[in-house]
């Protein structure tokens, strides 16, 4: 997804002066180097210094540029908060802000690396909007829309690191900005999700399809502004419907589709799954830390099918 | 009458007598707005008010008709945006109505600059944020410009304050990195922060100007009520790095009761206070 997004952004970049990219001391990969090369004088390494990221990215922006600042979830979002908000969020400035590796994915970095509460801490930003793609198909279509774009605020960009499998397929719905998404479309249950952790969610959806279950799999790339018409219509048109997240249970999808539901007085089960709202101590692989918040296939489906 | 030849291209000549003569207006027009509403930081634009007339009646250059200057104005010290209005409003960017409406529910204008107000370039504050807002500006203009062409500078004016910020060594240490020979960065120096003196309270603050100059910035130290002095060590830089003037204020200046006074950050006079102000208002030689 990573590299997805270096030769979208690339490709798009190197006939569109206005675009800056802005990186705290993270190795450019692939299309990414190319375009530091290429375009020095628009290719900006502030160093270990996230503040002055946002700060440059904001003084471009305030000067007609179309800034990407790029760094790992927690550096790009938590250390420069206050800069997000006053600079980015207050002037409501057409800044993207990539945060690598939202989530847990990080997982043999622990806690200081864990971008688990990203989704809230961004959307609680007035002006500020969220894209979390779910694959490669999703992070060239979201890239694309952020380059094409002419106007507009910030956007928080959360995406995984690289290596995610493409989950969209021959009858996915199209990638449009602030529309819920449709993987594949059935009647009887829905499982909804976003980011990376999406490939969990189509695990479950085959699963309770290898059960004689007609299975939707949604995906909510857009977090903010919330497809909230999209997602009513889901929780109409489905009995049953489960949401999977890899956030903390406070300011994500889970609590918002509630909500939702609440307003609309549904009458589907629904099923929310999140990281617990704990920091845990262990490390392996992605799976593992997911896992060591609750968040597994199996557990999930003990739970749904129950 | 004392007129100041340019030393770069663009900058506009300096008359230092008008200059004394209009701050002494701006501080008369800021204490009137004081007794009308009460929510204003007197001291820290009366530290800031010569550094703020020598930007843009003396180094900026002229707007075209019907435009904005090309060089770029910021507030990184918000809260010392009183200075900034009334100069705004006195080369006809601000309309006076705007400001006659300061702080008020029918007005557009707070104790602290918001971008997309007339002649704001950024929403300024929290300490700390705007210098590098100005390495950004900086960047674009000198991107826009190209190879050949001459980019808008940014005046940016800091208070000392905000050099106890880390952000703000983040951006100095950017803005000597990228080489940006357009930025000026202007610390309005008054050695006063909210708990005391800064050279009390943190001595290792000074010295200032040797500290900029190990990052790569030019750098050295005026008198920052003298506007010519301001205007000339500006206009006189070597332009091949960029630019950090040291303006040594006095905090509340013009006022004898509001110099170098704590409480006078975020108070205003009260009608006899008022009166004894306006009475002591002088043009400052230097």
């Amino acid at each position: 997804m990573r590299n997805t997004f270096g030769e979208v952004l690339y490709g798009l970049a190197k006939d569109d002066p206005r675009v800056h990219i802005v990186v705290s001391d993270i190795s450019p990969v692939g299309s990414m180097a190319k375009f530091r090369e290429e375009f020095p004088e628009r290719f900006i390494n502030v160093g270990v210094a996230e503040q002055s990221m946002i700060g440059i990215c904001a003084g471009l922006a305030l000067k007609g540029m179309l800034p990407f600042a790029y760094t790992i979830a927690t550096f790009a979002l938590y250390r420069p908060y206050e800069m997000v908000r006053d600079d980015l969020g207050y002037q409501n400035l057409p800044v993207t802000v990539v945060g690598i590796g939202g989530g847990v994915i990080y997982s043999t970095l622990g806690g200081t690396h864990y971008a688990q509460e990203d989704i809230a801490i961004a959307g609680s930003i007035p002006n500020m909007s969220i894209i979390a793609p779910c694959d490669p198909v999703e992070a060239t279509e979201a890239t694309k829309w952020l380059v094409q774009r002419k106007t507009g605020g910030p956007v928080y960009f959360r995406f995984g690191k690289a290596g995610e499998p493409t989950l969209t397929g021959p009858d996915s719905d199209p990638w449009v900005f602030g529309k819920l998404r449709y993987l594949r479309k059935g009647t009887d249950v829905a499982v909804l999700s976003y980011g990376v952790i999406t490939k969990m969610a189509g695990q479950v959806a085959d699963a309770l399809v290898a059960d004689g279950k007609s299975v939707s799999l949604a995906v909510c790339h857009t977090m903010k502004p919330l497809d909230r018409e999209g997602i009513a219509d889901l929780l109409r048109r489905h009995a049953q419907v489960i949401v999977i997240e890899e956030h903390v249970p406070q300011g994500g999808l889970a609590p918002q589709t509630k909500q939702i539901a609440w307003d609309i007085r549904a009458e589907c089960r629904l099923d929310t799954f999140t990281l617990k709202d704990e920091f845990v101590h262990c490390y392996g692989s992605h799976e593992d830390i997911l896992a060591a918040h609750g968040l597994s296939p199996e557990r999930i489906l003990t739970a749904v099918r129950s | 009458m004392t007129a100041h030849p340019t030393a770069l291209p663009g900058h506009n000549r300096f008359d230092v007598a008008e200059s004394r003569r209009r701050c002494m207006r701006y501080r008369r027009r800021i204490l009137d707005i004081s007794q009308k509403v009460g929510a204003l930081h007197i001291a820290p634009a009366f530290s800031c008010l010569e550094i703020v007339d020598a930007c843009y009646h003396g180094l900026m250059r002229a707007a075209p008709a019907a435009g904005k200057s090309p060089d770029t104005f910021l507030m990184s010290k918000g809260h010392g945006c009183m200075a900034q209005y009334v100069v705004l409003e006195d080369i006809g960017v601000l309309p006076t109505s705007d400001l006659d409406a300061y702080c008020t529910a029918d007005g557009i204008l707070g104790a602290h600059p918001d971008y997309g107000n007339p002649g704001i370039e950024a929403s300024t504050g929290s300490l700390g944020h705007g210098l590098s807002m100005a390495v950004g500006m900086a960047v674009a203009e000198r991107n826009i410009a190209g190879k050949d062409g001459v980019p808008g500078a940014v005046y940016c004016v800091l208070s000392d304050g905000e050099l106890q910020e880390g952000s703000t060594w983040e951006a100095i240490l950017m803005g000597s990195t990228l080489g940006l020979t357009n930025l000026v960065a202007i610390v309005d120096n008054n050695d006063f922060q909210s708990l005391g003196r800064t050279s009390e309270t943190h001595p290792s603050f000074y010295p200032v100007v040797e500290k900029l100059e190990a990052f790569g910035w030019e750098s050295i130290e005026v008198n920052g009520h003298d506007a010519g002095a301001v205007y000339e060590a500006v206009a006189a830089r070597k332009g091949d790095r960029p630019y950090f003037l040291v303006a040594k204020t006095v905090k509340g200046r013009g006022v004898s009761y509001m110099e170098s006074v704590p409480i006078w950050h975020y108070r205003a006079p009260n009608p006899q206070e008022y009166r004894q102000a306006i009475d002591e208002l002088r043009e400052i030689a230097s």
